[in-house]
């Protein structure tokens, strides 16, 4: 009873026994914080990651892809059996991308998919990161009239609507353009000598009109180039795919009431993040859902040929992982198998070049990826087959490693800390040493003066760590307010969301690492009263009540 | 009548530096039930070596300590503490009370000491009305709650005691009790001693290095080199240090 009084009064006055274990209490903290940052940020990658790869990718590298894909999904379904929960074909193509802004061609090199949209939502979280909430539950390629991203700050008007107010100041800036020129050459005839009459001195009624709709000016001048100049990248193509096709079309094509086949771009492959003068994190758009871009991509045949294909855009499509967002562009399955040639002229047959398959919850993704690939050897097949983790493996044992050393290092923290215990408690325990020689004196065992130590360093282990745990959950509860708080003292971001994947600082807080931070820190701390306490039970009583 | 406390050829030396200093050279001693007998001598004499090994804080080279006809030196480490703790009461020129206890729980230590969490839990009601009644003893049961740094000397010295007592002891072992003190003060702490001996039957062994203090005794041994010299009973009518009945111990 003695022990548990007297360590609990120790505690209450000895404040350097406190300062002592101030260093556990931050050490547990930071542990703390550290680990549930870190846990969140790969679960939200983890996730990320996942949601957009399937689970298992079965590639074929031929450009003319795997004939029969329904075969191929009959033979997978046979071998993985009970665990496939859904399978999508789709056709990946290394594609260029080109956009028309202010009249220059923004290039960029894409990863053009075509996907089967009835089935790829079954297989990966495509669907989710579309900006376009009607898409979100279900794709269309076609353009819908208008409704993107409402609650997204700084999204230029998009869909139909726009398309048609900006198709409409095309057309009314290219018949001004026209009778300029006409009143123009009527003037030279004239030859009066006076100069001619500029545009921009006498825009007309119906410029003013629509150039209220059009938000951004600088947009209204690539427009215009791009609807005066048609099919501007047709003079470094192959005839029969540029200019003429831009001639046939420009002829039929009404753009206010048609669009090209649909597409849905990755949202890094057409914005730009940029600070602006305030330090605040603005995207940029060089194209938005209505307006039209170019693809050029290889055909199927066994002469590839460079295929040049407008699309319209009709969604942004944003995973927050820039790998993902800054590569891809999706369209239609059976347009791309069209456009490619990818179809059989004898049997009908559409070939794909990548099947994504979708495994029940806790199915081994290893072993289903090793019973495919002993099937489909890869010295006679030109698969790759991977399961998702196998695409991601460096990052995430990146991630993993960078965890366990933080943790190693932060432990050693508190093993540091522990010495600390250490030095204190011996300082205790020579303050204290007439005190063990009265208590001996008064019958008590060498291993009751101990425990009185053990338990007192036991104590402080539980107080250090449980503030230590009580301020670490605080942190990560408020860590958004925090981060900003050192934001606006330090002016230096924390978390910079342009370097990042996420706006907010992702964090869980996981139970079990809770308590093994807790039990390692209460250990350390007890294990550094041993030393000292084994001395005061030592303590020979005559010399400790001898001790001035 | 077997004495309550005897040393029979009790030797002890330290070391220092590998050279012996013989503290104790065989000193036989018994100290009778129900009598308060001093111990005097000069420092270095070997007086509180001796209360040591009495009191099995230490262990002799050679003889042996019998307590009510057992001999104690030579029991086991737990065995010694109990004795400590239950058949004997030892206070301490400096009270030794622990600075971070008040009063009463100083006086409760024994009880805490000698018990588990859970039998000191069941037992509290009673055992604090004893401590209580063993302060109100010694005059302090108003300052229970105040800790040692509160209190004048002689008021440590008292709550001392009233630990001291709290195991119901035969025996009381008081080294330089009043040593630290001014002569009023122990004095009223020398009546206490007298008061417990005669209404308790307490019976005392006292080290004093004062000869006037040791006169108030009802034997006093004397000691020098580490050898009991003189043993004498003070006769209560002489005022002065006459030593009467002497004999040779």
């Amino acid at each position: 009873m003695y022990r548990l009084l007297l360590c609990f009064r120790y505690l209450r006055t000895r404040y350097i026994a406190l300062a002592s274990i101030i260093s556990v209490t931050l050490g547990v903290a930071t542990l703390i914080v550290v680990n549930s940052v870190m846990s969140g940020f790969s679960a939200e990658m983890h996730e990320r990651l996942h949601g957009l790869a399937s689970d298992i990718l079965v590639e074929c590298h031929a450009s003319g892809g795997m004939p029969d894909p329904e075969g191929h999904l009959a033979e997978i379904k046979r071998i993985v059996g009970d665990d496939l929960e859904g399978a999508s074909v789709s056709v990946h193509v290394p594609s260029m991308l080109g956009i028309d802004f202010n009249g220059q061609l923004i290039t960029r090199h894409v990863n053009l998919v075509g996907i089967d949209a009835a089935t790829y939502d079954k297989v990966s979280q495509f669907g989710r990161y579309l900006i376009h909430p009607e898409n979100q539950k279900q794709v269309d390629f076609n353009l819908r009239e208008t409704g993107f991203a409402e609650s997204r700050e700084g999204f230029p008007a998009s869909g139909w609507h726009y398309r048609r107010a900006r198709v409409s100041y095309e057309r009314a800036l290219a018949e001004e353009q026209a009778r300029v020129e006409a009143i123009n050459r009527e003037a030279e005839k004239l030859s009066s000598g006076k100069p001619p009459q500029r545009t921009g001195d006498a825009p007309s009624a119906g410029q003013e009109a629509v150039a209220g709709l059009i938000e951004d000016d600088q947009d209204s001048e690539a427009e215009n180039a791009f609807a005066a100049a048609g099919p501007t990248m047709g003079g470094f193509l192959p005839p029969e795919l540029g200019g003429g096709q831009g001639a046939a079309e420009a002829a039929v094509f009404d753009p206010a009431t048609e669009q090209y086949p649909g597409i849905i771009l990755g949202i890094s492959t057409c914005s730009n993040k940029l600070r602006d003068d305030s330090g605040n994190v603005r995207d940029h758009y060089y194209c938005r859902p209505g307006d039209d871009i170019r693809m050029m991509f290889p055909s199927a045949s066994e002469n590839p040929k460079v295929l040049n294909q407008k699309f319209t855009v009709v969604d942004l499509y944003e995973s927050g992982m820039s790998e993902y967002d800054s590569t891809f562009a999706f369209v239609r399955l059976d347009q791309l198998q069209d456009l490619r040639g990818m179809i059989d002229p004898v049997t009908g047959v559409r070939s794909v070049t990548t099947i994504q398959l979708k495994l029940v919850e806790g199915a081994n993704l290893n072993a289903v990826r090793d019973a495919l690939r002993d099937r489909f050897p890869p010295d006679t097949f030109a698969y790759s087959i991977q399961t998702w983790r196998d695409m991601q493996g460096p990052l995430l044992a990146a991630v993993r490693l960078e965890t366990t050393i933080l943790n190693i290092l932060l432990f050693l923290i508190i093993a540091v800390a522990g010495f600390g215990i250490l030095a204190t408690f011996f300082m205790i325990v020579v303050e204290k040493t007439r005190d063990i020689g009265t208590l001996k004196a008064l019958g008590a065992s060498g291993g009751g003066v101990m425990s009185i130590f053990l338990s007192y360093g036991l104590l402080l282990g539980i107080v250090g760590s449980g503030v230590g745990l009580v301020g670490g959950i605080a942190f990560v509860h408020h860590i958004n307010e925090i981060a900003g708080v050192i934001e606006k003292i330090t002016g230096q971001e924390v978390f910079d969301p342009t370097v990042y994947y996420f706006t907010e600082i992702p964090t869980i807080l996981n139970p079990f690492t809770l308590a093994w931070v807790m039990a390692g820190a209460v250990a350390i701390a007890t294990t550094a009263s041993v030393l000292p306490a084994m001395r005061a039970a030592r303590m020979h009583p005559v010399t400790a009540l001898r001790f001035e | 009548m077997n004495p309550l406390l005897e040393a029979r050829g009790i030797c002890k030396s330290y070391y220092k530096n590998k050279i012996e200093l013989p503290v104790l050279r065989g000193v036989d001693v018994a100290f009778q039930h129900g009598e308060v007998s001093a111990l005097v001598g000069r420092s270095g004499s070997g007086k509180s070596t001796l209360m040591h090994l009495l009191a099995t804080l230490d262990q002799p080279d050679a003889g042996e300590v019998w307590f009510g006809g057992q001999r104690v030196d030579n029991l086991s480490r737990r065995q010694r503490d109990e004795y400590r703790n239950r058949q004997i009461g030892i206070i301490f020129q400096f009270y030794h009370l622990l600075p971070e206890l008040s009063a009463l729980e100083n006086v409760l230590t024994p009880a805490m000491i000698s018990r588990s969490v859970l039998g000191y839990c069941r037992d509290r009601k009673a055992l604090t009305l004893r401590a209580e009644a063993m302060l109100d003893r010694v005059g302090l049961l108003d300052r229970k709650t105040h800790k040692p740094a509160e209190m004048s000397g002689g008021e440590m010295q008292r709550v001392a005691i009233a630990r001291s007592l709290m195991s119901e002891p035969e025996l009381l072992l008081a080294d330089e009790p009043t040593g630290n003190l001014d002569t009023e003060t122990g004095e009223s702490i020398l009546q206490l001693l007298r008061q417990l001996n005669t209404e308790d039957d307490l019976t005392i062994v006292m080290i004093t290095h004062d000869e006037t203090i040791a006169e108030r005794a009802d034997r006093c041994y004397r000691m020098q080199d580490g050898l009991l010299v003189d043993r004498f009973t003070v006769e209560p009518a002489e005022e002065t240090f006459t030593p009467r009945a002497r004999v040779v111990a």
